[in-house]
């Protein structure tokens, strides 16, 4: 599958946008691609391995938390997973 | 340094001006360049985007991550990268609040608030989200370089947003 990496968090992954990865769940692309970039771990997940609040997972444009698996969503080869650190704020 | 065309800069707060009393959101899109070892955030396009917060939409924004998900697409498809975010703050100044420190994720993107007063867009004003991680970053006022001109920046305001 394709993972898409936003441009504040591609310095991590060796500049790339996209990453191709073999998995069969979310959670292994995710366990994958931390694995093949260790530093980009902690921009993923708290210091005690949750997910950061602020960042998003969509599944070919499906919010991850809304499908019935969650990170255990089966993905197959032609998926494209984005990650995406929410934009918020106000005065 | 955010550099930024007249047509853009100019866009970006009309949009303020249009959403008024409510604020305004958008994606910039360019790219990361170097100017005699200087980082420059240099923006192509601003692509406005809907704010989310329809029920505080006069001081909270957000924007849906599924419609960032396709500004971001559609800027790779192109060549461009996501810079940047803007947005306005109605009759309240160009400065970051702690709301948007708080929900300010994109290291090495330029965050540009324009205050608009009235209906009428005033002072804009960029702030760089430095540090290497969420728990080590800052916002760091930076110049805007308007092609052809520079702006003027802080010299209105002093006070940040509370």
């Amino acid at each position: 599958m394709k993972i898409e990496i936003p441009t504040t968090l591609r310095a991590y992954t060796g500049n790339q946008a996209v990453v191709t990865i073999q998995a069969a769940t979310v959670a292994e692309a995710l366990n994958r691609l931390t694995g093949l970039y260790p530093e980009f771990k902690k921009h993923l997940h708290t210091p005690d391995g949750k997910l950061r609040s602020f960042v998003n997972l969509y599944l070919n444009d499906q919010d991850i938390r809304y499908l019935p698996g969650r990170e255990e969503t089966q993905v197959r080869d032609s998926d494209t997973l984005s990650i995406i650190p929410s934009i918020a704020g106000g005065g | 340094m955010l550099r930024i065309s007249q047509q853009v800069y100019d866009a970006i707060r009309q949009h303020g001006e249009e959403t008024w009393p409510h604020e305004c959101c958008g994606v910039l899109l360019g790219r990361f360049t170097t100017d005699s070892g200087a980082m420059i955030n240099d923006v192509e396009e601003a692509i406005r985007a809907g704010n989310t917060r329809t029920d505080s939409a006069h001081n909270r924004y957000n924007i849906a991550p599924r419609e960032l998900v396709g500004i971001q697409r559609s800027g790779r498809n192109r060549g461009l990268e996501v810079v940047g975010f803007y947005h306005s703050h109605p009759d309240h100044p160009a400065l970051w609040s702690p709301t948007d420190f708080a929900e300010a994720h994109w290291l090495g993107c330029s965050y540009v608030i324009t205050a608009v007063e009235k209906g009428s867009a005033r002072q804009t004003n960029s702030f760089l989200l430095t540090g290497d991680t969420e728990e080590r970053k800052a916002f760091e006022y930076e110049r805007i370089e308007v092609t052809g001109q520079l702006e003027p920046g802080l010299e209105t305001e002093s006070e940040p947003v509370s």
